[in-house]
């Protein structure tokens, strides 16, 4: 049996609007994968924290303030520090494309924009996690 | 051929009430008195618009005071009739613009205003004796309305003459837009002191905008959007009462603020059942007699959620429906969306064709001319009197559960919109919900991105920062102490907090310094993570 992707879904920054997150978390537990919501105004340090408790495969980041250039980058770095590279981040929201190219240079997966769909967002984190999440 | 619609295809409202093929007069108890007449289903007013065009009221700021000066005073140039304050997060999270908690964050969603001197800057050269303000605060609306009325008062206005709206509305934030501090309990006495504070010192200012808008864009139905927010409504009026102020005192200054959403029909019966719900439960709950307790007055917005990031520019369309739809059901004022905000904060141009848009419904499309357009429709009345049923019956049940504070604490509402908005978003995913250029007829070249977006660079954030520390090293630093331990003394005591909340602003102690005192005495509201 496949053991299902474990995925942290996180609200970092002030902004408390939580609908996109919800209904990702919503549709990835539907799409078979383990979901952790860790709620609203998580700092850098917080998701990073969850995320190795947790022991995640992926983090997924919902951003919609434009806080996104100074948050995801921290995410990142802590992440490295911490010789967690290998956790896949892809991050949702409202994010202009020359700033989402300069986060995907950053190590960040993909980033969605508005109006990506459901189906396409499960399918990027299956494909990113390289079938590593069929060991028996 | 035109492609068969999707095979799933029902016809029913956004809110699942069933549309048949056409209708037949039925009853005739359907059918509403004449507008101005109880229960104002049919409108507020006899002549509406021929008295009074609504408010045009466009929601802005950003960067900094003085930027967002220039922006209100070139909206102000143009026609626009009322001012809104839009705050940056910082600023609706009680925080000063140089806490590490908003780095990234100050200027970039509104504008900052960490004291009395941001505000000053904010309506420099605008004399608020005779504008009509609105802000848009919840958590710290109280300190940031005391900056306003200190404000005020420096320009030499008098209080008793200031108009204006504050949108104080703290339990749409637990329930929806998750914008809070303090935990509900003592942000109701909060409110509640607001309330009385207004009913005895700023008569025309109305200290509270009991918002649906945010409930909607969270993901409710139509029906949970009315139905949510007026048992919020009975919950302040509630409230208001066992403070021992009669009904009528304060009622007449609840102002309500509701969403237009993309399903035209319901969208104007959704504002007539409005009405219609809440002149009943004023008379017969709370057994108000001023007429103007019984009549609900509304801001509309046009429904941010629906706008598309593909091809942006149909987003000036889906804006006009929706404001046909406000207009049409009777709205006091009403800000209209720009087409590039599913990108950024609105860029001048886009601000400007959406101000437009106001303009041409109100002088070229003959709207105004009647007050209930679509009133004695056989269709719109069926829906109106389903609306006010469906929801009517929801605030049963949050009656049943103690009110709304038990409901908010056991995750009722969050937990229905979070539901409801998922199930819209598979409907999306489906294609059983069109969203035009995105899952159908997309891709046209030519229809692309809006020329220009606004960006906040730091320079905004540093600028804020820098003038911050600057007032923090002029102002007396023993007269701040003063003020803010007089106002952890009142926060404990049963007072009204205005009074003391105007000398702490007058004193220039920071919003983040006086929440910061609120939330020493409060304590701080943490909501469990649920998906």
């Amino acid at each position: 049996m496949n053991t299902p992707i474990r995925v942290l879904v996180a609200k970092p920054g002030l902004d408390g609007h939580d609908r996109g997150a919800k209904v990702i978390a919503r549709a990835l537990r539907d799409a078979g994968m383990e979901v952790i919501y860790t709620g609203l105004r998580q700092t850098p340090e917080m998701i990073v924290n969850a995320a190795l408790q947790e022991d995640v495969r992926v983090i997924g980041l919902s951003i919609l303030s434009g806080a996104h250039n100074v948050i995801v980058p921290k995410v990142m770095e802590l992440l490295r520090g911490k010789g967690m590279s290998d956790v896949i981040v892809i991050v949702g929201g409202i994010i202009p494309d020359e700033d989402a190219r300069n986060l995907v240079q950053q190590g960040v997966t993909q980033v969605f924009q508005p109006g990506a769909s459901l189906d396409g967002i499960a399918k990027c984190i299956r494909e990113a996690c390289g079938g590593q999440h069929d060991a028996i | 051929m035109a492609k068969a619609d999707h095979p799933a295809r029902k016809f029913e409202s956004s809110s699942g009430i069933p549309v048949e093929p056409f209708y037949l007069p039925g009853d005739d108890s359907l059918n509403p008195p004449p507008p101005g007449q109880f229960p104002y289903t049919a409108g507020i007013h006899e002549t509406m618009y021929r008295g009074r065009l609504w408010t045009m009221r466009q929601f802005s700021g950003f960067a900094t005071p003085e930027e967002t000066n220039r922006r209100y005073r070139y909206l102000m140039e143009q026609g626009q009739t009322g001012l809104s304050v839009a705050f940056d997060l910082p600023t609706l999270m009680g925080y000063d613009s140089d806490a590490p908690e908003a780095v990234g964050e100050t200027g970039k969603c509104g504008v900052p205003v960490s004291s009395l001197e941001d505000m000053e800057a904010l309506f420099e050269g605008i004399p608020l004796a005779d504008a009509s303000v609105s802000m848009t605060i919840n958590s710290p609306a109280a300190p940031i309305w005391a900056m306003y009325l200190v404000a005020a008062e420096k320009q030499g206005a008098d209080l008793a003459r200031l108009s204006g709206t504050l949108q104080n509305d703290i339990l749409k934030e637990y329930i929806a837009q998750k914008e809070y501090i303090f935990p509900p309990r003592p942000s109701m006495r909060i409110v509640t002191d607001t309330i009385e504070f207004g009913a005895r010192h700023t008569p025309r200012f109305n200290p509270i905008s009991i918002s649906g808008y945010h409930i909607r864009e969270a993901g409710s139905t139509a029906v949970q959007e009315l139905a949510f927010t007026l048992r919020d409504g009975v919950e302040y009026v509630e409230w208001a009462i066992a403070r021992g102020l009669p009904v009528d005192s304060f009622a007449p200054r609840l102002s309500f603020f509701f969403n237009a959403h993309n399903d035209f029909f319901e969208e104007v019966a959704k504002f007539r059942a409005a009405r219609s719900l809440w002149a009943k439960v004023m008379r017969d709950r709370f057994a108000a007699k001023d007429e103007r307790s019984l009549k609900l007055r509304f801001h509309a917005q046009t429904a941010g959620c629906t706008l598309t990031w593909q091809e942006p520019h149909n987003n000036v369309v889906r804006t006009a429906i929706q404001a046909l739809a406000a207009v049409a059901g009777g709205t006091q004022s009403l800000h209209t969306n720009s087409l590039d905000e599913a990108y950024a904060l609105p860029g001048e141009h886009a601000a400007t064709l959406a101000l437009r848009t106001q303009q041409v419904l109100a002088h070229e499309s003959g709207i105004a001319a009647h007050p209930d357009p679509f009133g004695g429709s056989w269709f719109v009345e069926k829906l109106t009197a389903e609306l006010v049923e469906r929801a009517r019956g929801l605030m049963e049940r949050i009656d049943g559960m103690g009110g709304m504070i038990p409901a908010i604490e056991r995750g009722f509402p969050q937990g229905e919109i979070a539901a409801a908005s998922y199930g819209q978003q598979k409907k999306v995913e489906s294609g059983e919900t069109v969203v035009v250029g995105v899952n159908r007829f997309a891709g046209a070249s030519g229809n692309g991105k809006p020329l220009e977006t606004l960006r906040i660079d730091r320079a905004a954030e540093d600028a804020q920062c820098v003038k911050l520390r600057r007032l923090r090293a002029v102002r007396s630093g023993e007269a701040v102490a003063r003020e803010l331990g007089r106002l952890r003394r009142v926060a404990e005591s049963e007072t009204n907090l205005m009074p003391v909340l105007m000398d702490a602003a007058r004193a220039y102690a920071t919003l983040g310094e006086i929440c910061s005192a609120l939330a020493d005495v409060f304590g701080r509201w943490v909501e469990t993570p649920s998906v």
